[in-house]
């Protein structure tokens, strides 16, 4: 499970205030517990900011022992996450680093320190600045192409029409399916003579083609299938932003005469700004992290046509057993990934302060 | 055109527009369940005539421990989610509700992980669970997830929405911390629960690249890595019973968000992610 800080802060600051798409207007839970104030006898008014804490302490005759025993109390509540966080996120970025900076150990021998040797190799490494290039590529085309059309799907469904709900699921479906299963599909649309493509294609008399095969077209296969699978989902933010939209707004436009794209580009787009950030940034994050259809269907070939980052990693570390240079090229990634997280605070701070 | 009044034509354009979009969207789907549903023959061959079999499930069954790979996916999705439940639980609402020593510290390392995602730590995980001699159980699957910033900050945004009055009130009744947690806290973010839950367990059942790593056997392999062994090895180019293999092991999901649709988009908007 993995997140950015964006998507909780999407739900703390409500992007899509609630889920209309869902059309059940259920609160948060905590809603209900509002219903009688009941002010307790000891704290006065309820607090303003219940992240305060609960100050037991501070009230507490015995205030320092107090705070001790909170403190000790919360640790507890918290060791079981951290011990597991560390385990597995911290120490392993750590050994990473540290690794990056090692030889790979041969046989029995002491890894031996070789400085930022490893960070140099990867500059004369063919294959790393491929895998960079084609990363750049699949970010490049597959962030616009399944944000427009998550933003096409979703004002398509937004209105009343015949079959709105078969529509929405149509858009929606990819998304619930493994990404191995639709991998699994599209090698077979792709595959030459039988698959559909090129059944398709010898409808206007074009010949066979091995779009998997074609370091031309390979890469473009693979983005084709991220695009089908990610659209459906960024729709649904989209949709619910849509959907909270005032109502007011398109009825004072119309009785003012503004045109409809005018409308469009001038209310609706700048409304929607919010969402977009939130859909832009799950779908940077996207870019680095699936790679399970490059797996299945092309394993990065041919000739490294569709190897991404996170592939190359892969194949380092498990088909070559290249520790040093795996974890030099997990140090790039995770640079990428915090240069992005950095940009998302950026972001998402000034969007805090206009809303 | 004016914002509102639409030419008709303008909104039959439209229309036929999303459909065609939306049938291109089901085309994939579509061929699939064809394909699989049909004798090889007809794979690529549409005619109205063609007859329907299941024998392409009944073979994908038989050839590959599918029972066995869905019995470790509904295996690893529920270690998953009941730790998770439980050590993100009562990390939240210490953060959400406790003062203490080092809390923002903590915090801060706790949404590291937002950032650093387990995926990209493959490398180093394997070696870790390597010295654990864990290599190839459901149990070193499921580990690295096990911690995870995601719950650990949404739930501590729901508890923090809980009135204070309510936790005072269980206190002068004589709860402690714990009961106060089990009885006030975790009722109210019910809501929560599910999102995360329905989030987690349709991520964890589609996950593919960590299991993939990390297992070698059939007693461990989860349905994604079972699917992906098969259809690369076992079965050369036999199209119908791939399709078949893989609608099938899709198929646990899918029904389950067709039912309760509802409850999946409304999860993934109060979560937004997988």
């Amino acid at each position: 499970m993995d997140a950015t800080v964006t998507k909780g802060a999407g739900e703390a600051t409500a992007p899509m205030s609630p889920p209309p798409l869902a059309g059940g207007g259920r609160g948060a839970g905590a809603m209900r517990g509002d219903a009688p104030p009941a002010p307790s006898p000891i704290t006065p008014p309820p607090q303003p900011s219940p992240a305060r804490g609960e100050g037991v302490a501070s009230r507490s005759p015995h205030a320092r022992e107090g705070v001790l025993r909170a403190s000790l109390a919360a640790w507890g509540l918290v060791l079981p996450s951290l011990v597991l966080l560390v385990a597995f996120t911290h120490w392993p970025a750590v050994e990473t680093l540290w690794d990056s900076l090692h030889a790979t150990p041969r046989g029995s021998r002491p890894a031996a320190f070789v400085g930022l040797d490893n960070y140099r190799a990867l500059l004369d490494d063919p294959v790393f600045l491929r895998a960079l290039w084609n990363n750049t590529i699949y970010a490049a085309v597959t962030i616009p192409a399944s944000v427009i059309l998550a933003l096409v799907m979703a004002l398509a469904v937004n209105r009343t029409m015949p079959g709105r709900a078969v529509l929405r699921m149509a858009y929606f479906l990819p998304t619930m399916l493994p990404m191995i299963a639709v991998a699994n599909i599209w090698l077979f649309f792709y595959t030459p003579d039988y698959g559909l493509f090129d059944q398709v294609l010898s409808l206007f008399g074009l010949g066979r083609h091995n779009w998997l095969g074609d370091a031309a077209t390979a890469l473009p296969a693979i983005i084709a299938v991220t695009v089908w699978k990610e659209a459906g989902f960024f729709m649904i933010f989209y949709l619910a932003a849509l959907q909270t939209m005032p109502p007011d707004l398109h009825e004072a436009a119309s009785l003012d005469g503004t045109p409809r794209f005018m409308f469009f580009r001038r209310v609706t787009l700048p409304l929607l700004m919010p969402t977009t950030l939130f859909v832009l940034v799950n779908a940077v994050v996207n870019a680095f992290r699936m790679i399970d259809h490059v797996v299945v269907m092309t394993r990065g070939g041919p000739d490294n046509a569709t190897t991404l980052l996170l592939y190359y990693i892969y194949e380092t570390g498990f088909r070559f057993w290249d520790t040093a240079t795996a974890a030099t090229l997990t140090v790039v990634l995770l640079a990428i990934l915090a240069s992005l997280a950095v940009l998302q605070f950026g972001v998402f701070g000034r969007r805090v302060h206009y809303r | 055109m004016i914002a509102g009044t639409r030419h008709p034509v303008w909104t039959t354009l439209e229309v036929a527009g999303a459909w065609l979009l939306g049938l291109l969207w089901l085309l994939p789907l579509l061929y699939a369940a064809w394909t699989a549903i049909h004798p090889a023959a007809y794979a690529t061959h549409f005619t109205p005539d063609a007859p329907l079999t299941f024998a392409n499930f009944v073979a994908a069954w038989h050839a590959a421990p599918f029972g066995r790979y869905l019995l470790n996916t509904f295996l690893l999705c529920s270690l998953i989610l009941v730790v998770q439940f439980v050590v993100c639980t009562t990390a939240a609402f210490a953060f959400a509700r406790l003062a203490f020593v080092g809390r923002d510290l903590l915090f801060g390392l706790v949404l590291l992980q937002l950032m650093i995602m387990p995926d990209a730590l493959l490398v180093e995980n394997y070696r870790t669970l390597a010295q654990l001699r864990l290599v190839d159980t459901i149990t070193a699957i499921a580990l690295p997830y096990l911690g995870s910033a995601f719950g650990i900050f949404l739930l501590r945004q729901t508890f923090m929405t809980v009135p204070q009055a309510l936790d005072d009130a269980a206190r002068l009744e004589g709860c402690g911390l714990l009961a106060r947690l089990w009885r006030v806290y975790v009722p109210l973010a019910r809501p929560t629960y599910v999102a995360y839950g329905l989030v987690s367990v349709s991520y964890h059942w589609n996950n593919f690249l960590w299991p993939l790593v990390i297992t070698n056997s059939v007693t461990t392999r989860p349905l994604t890595v079972g699917l992906a062994v098969f259809a690369t090895t076992d079965q050369g180019i036999d199209w119908s019973i791939i399709t078949a293999a893989t609608l099938m092991t899709s198929a646990p999901l899918l029904l389950a968000f067709l039912l309760f649709q509802r409850q999946f988009v409304a999860s993934f908007m109060r979560a937004g992610v997988r």
